[in-house]
């Protein structure tokens, strides 16, 4: 019954989205260039099914390597900022000032110093935009540790790097797993922000923008519901991640 | 008897903007083998400096403190702690808890070994059928059962323990101390208590160190010459009800009031 209701009341949602999508255009009698409908979409799957394949594909490995470049020197970065004031204090300003600049103006940036480097720039692009989350809240995790949990172990002569192993990583995996969320929708965006912007992009992104040269109204809503699809899936593959490595600090509802 | 901890003229600062904050200066306290010592004081005075020194995750600025002959200088595996907050690996089960210190102490025993003296322990302590429960679904009597336990799971010379108690209720906190009573008739260890309580000092020490406010120096040992099996009733007969007002009295005094006001 439970497990019915957690499936069924999302997709329920989404079929009542769906329809009203539907209505909103067949009401208004809005052409297919001004806004397509979900009836629409289908047939520009299928017409462009192996297009979709492709593209999904190669939107996917770029966020993902882009991703798993990020959790590395996220979590490298975040250990630094949680273990050392000096640390934290120099490199805290520089790396929000970082954050704050829209990466839509590193595209072009990236496109000169790496000329040509269409996959090396698109997982460079995922990584940039992505990492900042995780090495944030990696190094407030560990910078809040109480110390008792590091004197349980420090009292018997353990090494810091046990310490570490036994005690403050396994602490800090909710705060890491809550940034990464954050950051997979993050490291999505940065990949597609290149597809598009980039003079010779691939992948989804880049299906996008042929629909728009081409005026395929449809072909570019499709290619919408196609990220919002596989973002989605990212996501819940986070989750599921969190659910093996962090589920104990899920508490048991009552 | 020998002096298992001794603990030397002690005399220790905090490093502040203000300059240095003096907390301990001049502390002697002799703890012979096997005893229980319980150290009282006013608040801020220094006590829980007093444990991490003996722990010897810090080193005193002047003075030794000299734990079973060797003078202490960085932590050691025959010292077991218990803090006033029982933090527990939310990650592990209670019995994956209580074995922490053996993966550090002794990383080559037996799974099972490890796991069955972990059980005795938590068995002692009254929480046989929670080896396998999330630290969370216990409450706050039970988690510092399950620390004491880990405290002691690999059979350390000395327990050090900071106020382990001073955030329980009246019933449950009685309650541990004759876990603590019943833990140390059957395996001997030297024990240092911090505690804010009086009565717990009296009916737990062997002896009773009275600290004088900040900057904190022994300022009164008191010997609890009372019989080993104590009973909590104990508490209500003369001779205690004697030594707690004497305390009281010491207590005052470190606090910077008259002694003879009541």
């Amino acid at each position: 019954m439970e497990t019915a209701q957690k499936i069924l009341v999302p997709l329920m949602a989404i079929l009542i989205f769906l329809g009203l999508w539907e209505a909103l255009v067949w009401i208004n009698g809005w052409p297919d260039y001004k806004m397509a409908s979900p009836s629409d979409l289908p047939p520009a799957f299928i017409k462009y099914k192996a297009l979709f394949i492709s593209g999904g594909w190669e939107t996917s490995w770029r966020t993902v390597a882009g991703l798993v470049l990020a959790v590395i020197f996220g979590t490298g970065l975040g250990m630094i900022m949680g273990f050392s004031k000096i640390a934290r204090a120099g490199l805290y300003p520089l790396l929000v000032g970082f954050n704050a600049i829209p990466k839509a103006t590193l595209v072009p940036v990236i496109a000169l110093v790496f000329i040509g480097q269409y996959d090396f720039n698109t997982v460079l692009m995922a990584f940039l935009i992505s990492f900042f989350p995780i090495a944030v809240s990696v190094g407030i995790g560990l910078s809040t540790l109480e110390p008792e949990y590091r004197d349980i172990l420090a009292a018997l002569g353990a090494s810091k790097f046990t310490i570490f192993r036994k005690i403050a990583l396994p602490k800090t995996l909710p705060e890491f797993f809550g940034a990464l969320k954050v950051s997979v929708t993050l490291a999505f965006i940065g990949t597609n922000l290149v597809e598009i912007v980039s003079p010779h992009g691939r992948g989804l992104g880049a299906l996008f923008l042929s629909g728009q040269t081409n005026s395929d109204y449809p072909l570019m809503f499709a290619v919408l519901i196609a990220l919002a699809a596989l973002g989605i899936v990212l996501y819940y593959a986070v989750v599921a991640l969190e659910r093996i490595f962090a589920g104990w600090a899920e508490r048991s509802p009552g | 008897m020998t002096k298992f901890i001794d603990i030397k003229g002690v005399k220790h600062a905090y490093r502040t903007k203000n300059g240095p904050l003096p907390v301990l200066d001049g502390l002697d306290i002799e703890v012979p083998e096997g005893t229980f010592c319980a150290v009282v004081g006013p608040s801020g005075c220094g006590k829980s400096t007093l444990t991490r020194l003996v722990s010897g995750l810090m080193k005193p600025d002047a003075g030794a403190v000299v734990l079973a002959g060797e003078e202490v200088a960085s932590p050691r595996k025959t010292v077991g702690m218990a803090f006033q907050n029982p933090v527990m690996l939310e990650w592990r089960t209670i019995l994956q808890n209580v074995m922490l210190p053996l993966e550090i102490v002794a990383p080559g025993m037996a799974k099972a070994q490890a796991e069955g003296r972990a059980a005795h322990l938590l068995e002692m302590v009254g929480l046989k059928g929670f080896e396998h429960k999330k630290p969370s679904e216990l409450s706050g009597g039970m988690r510092q059962r399950a620390s004491l336990c880990r405290a002691l799971v690999h059979k350390p010379q000395v327990l050090i323990m900071d106020e382990p108690f001073g955030a329980l209720d009246n019933f449950t906190r009685e309650d541990l101390w004759q876990t603590m009573r019943d833990l140390r008739a059957a395996e001997p260890f030297t024990c240092v208590l911090i505690t804010h309580d009086l009565r717990e000092s009296v009916f737990l020490g062997d002896q009773v160190v009275v600290l004088s406010g900040r900057p904190a120096r022994t300022q009164y040992v008191l010997d609890v010459d009372l019989p080993a099996d104590r009973k909590i009733d104990i508490l209500y007969e003369p001779k205690a009800v004697d030594m707690l007002h004497l305390l009281r009295d010491q207590i005052r005094m470190a606090q910077g009031r008259d002694g003879d006001m009541h």
